[in-house]
């Protein structure tokens, strides 16, 4: 059996994520793009980028950047890492040249009313200091080395704060 | 009924445009995506782990609305509704020629697994009064998009807060 890589009670609040660091180059932009189905131009054709969007260059989708926050948080939880909830606000935009860097740290854990572990993380991408979007998640972890949030159906599993109320 | 607010709240709660995707939830999609990322989590690499964790394979949770953009063409087609049409009908009715996304909740259910065919529709759960920021003078408004699979399981809702305005003259 494949053991857990983290328990919740492996953490708590302030635990900090190792950073991630990825040299962000056109081909990362495209495949992205392409790998979410986004065949909008700005996500691969430069020169619509800079003279429609007034954008430097062609910019990572959203969808993508959404992948990118879910490979951060499952790396460091490992496979039986599920996500709940996933919020995020973006404030910039990624560009290839750009080494885009991914930091996180967890606010909180808990456990639910059906004996579901949360760890609720905040995580964020900046460029050279300046933040480029930002994301908080609640990720269910493992409470024992015998549980697995993937297991979980139905009134067992409970994504979001307000379904443990009632 | 011709005031605006008031044909807004009358679809707040009222499913709107559903939508079939245009094909099944396939693994080749997976690992591009996997790869697009480096997503090297063995839960969509290693059958094993797959079986023991999950029952089978699953896609990234993410990838939830990957599965209903349309294909950039396809034969005898005519427009497909935007994955958000509701935002731009609720722009349209109230006349503001600006949006902005605030922000993008996206809460998951049962997890998607190859062969599913999802289907999705559209709710709108609030329209605010107007309101008047540094962007210009307009509303905010929540629209849902509900996912479900062929077995009518709920896999998953995506929330997304809009701001339609005009910019100060």
């Amino acid at each position: 059996m494949t053991p857990p890589l983290r328990l919740l009670g492996d953490v708590a609040a302030g635990h900090r994520l190792d950073v991630l660091r990825y040299d962000v180059s056109a081909t990362t932009v495209v495949l992205g793009a392409l790998a979410t189905r986004d065949w909008r131009p700005m996500h691969h054709d430069k020169d619509f980028a800079r003279d429609r969007n007034g954008t430097r260059d062609i910019f990572l989708n959203t969808p993508n950047q959404a992948a990118w926050f879910e490979r951060y948080l499952t790396d460091w939880s490992g496979p039986h890492g599920r996500l709940g909830t996933i919020t995020f606000r973006m404030a910039g935009s990624v560009f290839p040249g750009d080494t885009m860097e991914l930091s996180g740290v967890v606010e909180g854990t808990s456990v639910d009313a059906v004996g579901c572990g949360w760890a609720t993380v905040a995580v964020g991408l900046s460029v050279d200091g300046d933040t480029k979007t930002t994301c908080r998640a609640r990720l269910a972890l493992p409470v024992s080395p015998d549980d697995n949030p993937w297991s979980r159906r139905a009134e067992r599993w409970r994504p979001r704060p307000e379904d443990e109320v009632g | 009924m011709s005031d605006p607010l008031a044909r807004a709240e009358a679809l707040v709660g009222v499913e709107q445009y559903p939508t079939v995707g245009e094909f099944p939830v396939e693994r080749g999609y997976i690992w591009t995506s996997c790869a697009s990322v480096e997503n090297g989590n063995p839960l969509f690499w290693d059958d094993d782990v797959a079986r023991e964790l999950a029952g089978g394979p699953i896609a990234p949770s993410t990838m939830l609305s990957v599965w209903f953009r349309p294909h950039h063409w396809a034969p005898g087609r005519a427009e497909p509704a935007l994955p958000l049409q509701v935002h731009f009908d609720l722009k349209e009715l109230f006349g503001l020629p600006e949006a902005v996304m605030t922000d993008n909740t996206i809460t998951f259910y049962e997890p998607v697994r190859p062969g599913d065919v999802l289907r999705t529709h559209q709710v709108l759960r609030s329209v605010s009064s107007e309101k008047t920021t540094k962007l210009g003078t307009g509303r905010f408004w929540v629209i849902e998009v509900v996912y479900r699979n062929q077995a009518d399981d709920l896999v998953g809702t995506e929330s997304y807060t809009g701001f339609g305005y005009r910019r100060p003259t």
